[in-house]
C-alpha cells in the first residue's frame, strides 16, 4: 500500500492506495502551521494499517510559498564562474526586489567556466576562490550556489570550485551546482540555483518534519516528494534539490485526475478557493510549457506544466452583475461565505443556491435570486470552457475531467465539451497523483553529432536516461522514453546539437530501502 | 521617438522579436544589457535618419554568434564598446552616431546598450528592416556600401578588424572569427556617413518596434486580439492560425536549417501551412501553394498572447497564428532578391510579391 498527501496552503489532502492501486481511503484536513501535526492528523484520519505501508509519497507547496513570500529564505552566496565574460549581468540582475533583498543579493564573478564545445573559457582562479571564501565567511554565509558557464557541457569547474570553496568554508555550509539543477541558459539555471541555495535550510526543517509525522505514527517506510514533472525524489534529494517540488502542485493534480478518470488524453480542470487551474494531458502526462518559465518573478529553466489560472474559485466574490472573481476569501470560506453564516457572497453560495452542492446551510442563500444564481453559474462555466478551448490544441473531441474542492461550480456539460467527469476522489486528486508519482531520469546536454552518427548519437541519449531513471529506483522493465528533443545549436559548426531525452518508469517498491528486516517481505507484497 | 527609456524597452524588445521573423535569438538577455546600460548611463537620445548632418559618421553595431551561447556566455559589457573603438582607431576618427544593422531579435537591443555606453545618440532604422542571418544581406551593400573595415570583438580584449574583398567574403571571415572566439562576439562594420543614410537604413524601424510591443500589450490588457494588432500595425496577412504538428531541423554549414507543419484550427480547419526556416522563416507554402518568401516577412506569433516564436521555439502543439507583411521594397529589386530572395537559401522558387497570392 501506498500513501499519497498533498500539503497544500489551506488543506492537507491524503489518500491510500492499494496494491492494485486502487483508492482505499481519503481524506481532507486542514494543513498546520507545523506542519508535522497536519499530516499526523491527515494520516491517522486515513487509518491506514501501518505494517502494510511501503512507500509515502509526499505533494508539497511550501517551497514555492516561502519563494513567493520572500520569508524563511536562507541568504546565499552567488559565486558565478565565468571572468571576463558575463560581468554585464551580475547574479539576481533579474531579480524583483523583494526576493533579491530575502537572499541577501550577495553575488561573486569568479574566473572559470567552459565555452561551448568544452574549452576553457578562462582558468579558474585558486586565489579569487579563496578570497570569495573569505567574504562569504565575514558575511556569515552558510549556503551557496555555484554557476559555471556552459556547465551542462563541462560540470568540471562547478565541482573544483564548490572543493575549494569548502576547504576555506570548513563544513556545515551548503552547497548547491547548477550543473545539477538546470539547463543551458546561465542566468534562467544560476536563478533556479540560488533559489534551491535560498531553501535548503528550509528543506531540512520541512523534510524532519515529514519524517517526524510519519515516526509519530509508526510508518517506518521511506517517503518521497513529488517533482515537478510528476516523478518522485527521496528525503537527501529533496534536501538537496527542494527546487525541483515548485510545481508539482499542479501536475499532482493532472495526474491524479488521469488517474481518477482513466483518461490519458483529456483536458483537467482543478478548482480551488481561489483559481481555476486548467492543463491539457497527453499520454497521462501534463503537457508542458514552452520555453522558461517564472517562479515569484524569476526566470528559471526547469520545466514546468503549461497551465492557465482563471480566478474563479469556490470562494470567489461574487458582484452585484453576476461576475465571479477574481478576488477569493480563499481559507476564510468557512467563515465569509453565506452558507457559513458569513456576509460574502462567493461562488460557493452560487453552488449550494443552485442545488449543486451541499456545503454549509443551504438557508442561508434562500432569499438568492434563482435567474441570477444561474446566470452567474452560466457566466461561470462560460469562462471555464473559453480557457479550456484555449489550451487545446486541436478541434479533436476533448474530455474534461474536473476535480479540486471547488469543481461543484463546473456544471455536467460546459459549452464545447459535453462530456465533463468528475471523477470518484475528485477532491483529493493531488494526493492520489502524489501517491501514484513515477522515478525519472533525464539527459539534457550539447551533444557533439558527427554526420551519419544521429542515430548512434540519440541511442546513446536514450541509454542514458533510461539508465537514470533506473538508478533512481524504477522498476526494470517499466521504464520507457516520454520525451526526446533535439535542438541543432544555430550558427555552431561541427554538428553541436542539444539533446534532452526525458526516461520514466514505475517506482520498485521490491527495491526500496526498509527500515526494519522483518518489513522487508511486506513491501515486496504490498 | 526620442528617447529609448527603461519604460519603453519591453515594448521595443517584443516589437523587435516580431521583426525578427523567427530570427535574431530572444531578445531577453539582450533587453537586460540594454536596460543595465541605461540605468547606469541614462536614457539613449534617438534621431530620425533626417536629422543627421550630411558628414557624420554613423557606425551600426551588432552581435554575431549563436543565440544558444548568448543565453549562456553572457557579454561581459565591453564588446560592443571595444569593437566601437577599434573601428574608429582604424579610421582615425569618431563615431558621431550609432545605428542598428538589423531591428530584428538581439540585434535590436545591442546598439542601444551601446549607444548607452558610449553617450551617442541612435539613428531610428536599421540596414534591414527585419532579421536576416548574413551580414552581406544589408541594404548598404545595395547601395554600394561595403561592410569592410569591420571590427570584432570579444568578451576577453581580443579585437580583429577584417578588410576583405568583398562583403560575402567579409562574412565568412567573420564568421570564421566568431566561431574562434567562442560564437559570440560584437561587430562594428558597414560604416555609413550621414548623406548614405537614406540609401542604407530602412527609416524609423526602432520606433515601429516599440509600436509593435506596444499594440500587443494594449490588446492583451483590453483582452483584445494581439495578432490582429500586429496585423494591422503591419498592414500584413494573416496567412494561417493554427498549431504546430511537426518540426523537423538540422544543420547544414552552421545553419539551424528546417521546416515545421502548422494545421490550420477554426476557420482555417483543414489548411496546412509548411514554414521553411534558416534560422528565420524564409518560406510559407499554404495547402501546397507559396503564400509568402523571404524578403518579405514571415512572423510566427503565439496565438493567445501575441508573442514572436522564435525557429527555436517551435515545438510541436504550440498555437501559433503566421503573419505575413511586405518587406522594404529596396529587397525586391533584382538586386535585392539575389542577395535575400527564395534562392540565395536554396529554396527553389521564385519570389511571390506580396499579396498576389489567394
Amino acid at each position: 500500500m501506498r500513501i499519497g498527501i498533498d500539503v497544500g496552503g489551506t488543506n492537507t489532502d491524503a489518500a491510500l492506495l492499494g496494491h492494485d492501486d486502487r483508492v482505499l481511503a481519503a481524506v481532507k484536513s486542514p494543513t498546520t502551521p507545523d506542519i508535522t501535526s497536519g499530516v499526523t492528523a491527515a494520516i491517522r484520519a486515513l487509518a491506514p494499517p501501518v505494517e502494510s505501508v511501503a512507500a509515502v509519497m509526499i505533494g508539497t507547496t511550501h517551497f514555492v510559498n516561502a519563494l513567493v513570500e520572500g520569508a524563511r529564505l536562507t541568504p546565499v552566496a552567488a559565486v558565478r564562474l565565468g571572468l571576463p565574460a558575463t560581468a554585464a549581468l551580475p547574479p539576481m540582475a533579474d531579480w524583483p526586489a523583494r526576493q533579491r533583498d530575502a537572499v541577501g543579493g550577495h553575488g561573486y564573478l569568479c574566473h572559470g567556466g567552459r565555452e561551448f564545445d568544452g574549452r576553457p573559457l578562462s582558468p579558474l582562479d585558486p586565489d579569487e576562490l579563496k578570497r570569495t571564501a573569505a567574504d562569504i565567511a565575514a558575511r556569515g554565509l552558510t549556503s551557496v550556489a555555484v554557476s559555471s558557464v556552459f556547465s551542462p557541457v563541462a560540470k568540471a569547474d562547478e565541482q573544483r570550485a564548490a572543493e575549494i570553496l569548502r576547504d576555506e568554508l570548513g563544513e556545515g555550509v551548503h552547497f548547491s551546482l547548477s550543473h545539477d539543477l538546470g539547463r543551458v541558459g546561465l542566468l534562467a539555471r544560476e536563478n533556479a540555483t540560488i533559489i534551491n541555495a535560498s531553501l535548503r535550510d528550509l528543506a531540512t526543517v520541512i523534510v524532519e518534519s515529514f519524517g517526524k509525522a510519519l515516526a509519530e505514527m509508526s510508518i517506518t517506510a521511506p517517503f518521497f516528494l513529488s517533482q515537478n514533472d510528476g516523478t518522485l525524489m527521496d528525503a537527501d534529494f529533496a534536501r538537496a534539490c527542494p527546487v525541483a517540488t515548485f510545481a508539482s502542485g499542479p501536475t499532482n493534480s493532472m495526474r491524479g485526475a488521469a488517474f481518477l478518470s482513466g483518461l490519458g488524453d483529456c483536458a483537467v480542470v482543478d478548482v480551488g478557493g481561489t483559481t481555476a487551474d486548467i492543463g491539457i494531458l497527453t499520454g497521462g502526462f501534463p503537457r508542458e510549457a514552452s520555453g522558461e518559465s517564472e517562479a515569484a518573478g524569476i526566470r528559471t529553466n526547469f520545466r514546468v506544466p503549461d497551465v492557465l489560472s482563471l480566478g474563479i474559485g469556490g470562494g470567489s466574490w461574487v458582484s452585484p452583475d453576476g461576475e465571479s472573481g477574481p478576488r477569493s476569501v480563499g481559507y476564510l470560506l468557512t467563515e465569509e461565505a453565506l452558507v457559513f453564516g458569513g456576509t460574502r457572497l462567493t461562488a460557493t453560495d452560487l453552488a449550494v443556491a443552485a442545488g449543486r452542492a451541499d456545503i454549509g446551510d443551504s438557508s442561508h442563500v434562500a432569499h438568492l435570486d434563482r435567474e441570477f444564481t444561474e446566470r452567474a453559474l452560466e457566466r461561470i462555466a462560460e469562462r471555464l470552457a473559453e480557457g479550456i478551448d484555449r489550451m487545446r490544441t486541436s478541434e479533436a473531441v476533448l474530455p474534461v475531467v474536473a476535480v479540486g474542492g471547488g469543481s461543484v461550480l463546473v456544471p455536467d456539460g460546459l459549452p464545447g465539451f459535453a462530456d465533463v467527469r468528475r471523477p470518484w476522489h475528485f477532491d483529493v486528486a493531488n494526493a492520489v497523483g502524489a501517491a501514484i508519482a513515477q522515478v525519472g531520469g533525464e539527459v539534457d546536454r550539447v551533444f557533439h553529432v558527427p554526420d551519419g552518427r544521429r542515430d548512434a548519437v540519440l541511442a546513446g541519449a536514450r541509454e542514458d536516461a533510461v539508465g537514470r531513471a533506473l538508478d533512481a529506483g524504477a522498476r526494470p522493465g517499466s521504464v520507457r522514453v516520454v520525451d526526446i528533443e533535439e535542438v541543432p545549436l544555430a550558427y555552431v559548426p561541427g554538428g553541436a546539437t542539444r539533446i534532452r531525452v526525458k526516461a520514466v518508469g514505475d517506482l520498485d517498491l521490491g527495491r526500496l530501502p526498509a527500515a526494519t528486516g522483518a518489513d522487508a517481505g511486506a513491501i515486496r507484497d504490498a | 521617438m526620442r528617447e529609448v527609456t527603461l519604460d519603453n524597452l519591453d515594448d521595443i524588445a517584443r516589437g523587435a522579436g516580431i521583426l525578427g521573423t523567427g530570427g535574431g535569438g530572444d531578445p531577453y538577455i539582450g533587453k537586460l544589457l540594454a536596460r543595465e546600460a541605461i540605468r547606469a548611463h541614462g536614457p539613449v537620445r534617438v534621431v530620425r535618419i533626417d536629422e543627421v548632418d550630411a558628414d557624420a559618421t554613423v557606425v551600426p553595431i551588432s552581435g554575431m554568434g549563436a543565440p544558444t551561447v548568448l543565453l549562456e556566455r553572457i557579454p561581459n559589457g565591453s564588446e560592443e564598446l571595444a569593437a566601437l573603438r577599434a573601428l574608429e582607431r582604424h579610421l582615425g576618427r569618431r563615431a558621431t552616431h550609432l545605428t542598428a544593422l538589423e531591428v530584428g531579435g538581439v540585434n535590436s537591443m545591442l546598439p542601444i546598450a551601446c549607444a548607452a555606453r558610449a553617450g551617442l545618440p541612435l539613428v531610428d532604422g536599421d540596414a534591414m528592416g527585419r532579421a536576416f542571418p548574413e551580414a552581406q544581406m544589408v541594404l548598404p551593400g545595395l547601395a554600394g556600401i561595403t561592410n569592410s573595415p569591420m571590427a570584432l570583438a570579444d568578451d576577453k580584449g581580443n579585437t580583429v578588424i577584417v578588410e576583405a574583398v568583398d562583403n560575402h567574403a567579409a562574412e565568412r571571415i567573420a564568421r570564421a572569427v566568431c566561431v574562434e572566439l567562442g560564437c559570440q562576439i560584437s561587430c562594428a562594420d558597414t560604416v555609413l556617413r550621414g548623406d548614405q543614410l537614406a540609401d542604407g537604413l530602412v527609416p524609423a524601424t526602432l520606433t515601429l518596434a516599440a509600436r509593435l510591443g506596444a499594440v500587443v500589450r494594449e490588446a492583451r490588457a483590453a483582452h483584445g486580439d494581439p495578432v490582429e494588432a500586429v496585423r494591422a500595425t503591419l498592414d500584413g496577412k494573416v496567412l494561417l492560425a493554427g498549431k504546430v504538428l511537426d518540426v523537423d531541423r538540422r544543420t547544414e554549414g552552421g545553419f539551424a536549417r528546417g521546416h515545421a507543419r502548422v494545421e490550420g484550427t477554426r476557420d482555417d480547419a483543414d489548411r496546412v501551412l509548411e514554414l521553411g526556416f534558416q534560422n528565420e522563416h524564409l518560406i510559407a507554402t499554404r495547402d501546397g501553394a507559396t503564400v509568402a518568401t523571404t524578403p518579405d516577412l514571415i512572423c510566427v506569433l503565439d496565438s493567445d498572447t501575441g508573442d514572436p516564436v522564435t525557429t527555436e521555439g517551435l515545438r510541436y502543439g504550440r498555437r501559433v497564428s503566421i503573419v505575413g507583411a511586405r518587406c522594404d521594397p529596396r529587397w525586391t529589386t533584382p538586386g535585392g532578391l539575389a542577395l535575400a530572395g527564395p534562392r540565395s537559401f536554396g529554396y527553389e522558387v521564385d519570389y511571390l510579391p506580396f499579396g498576389s497570392a489567394a
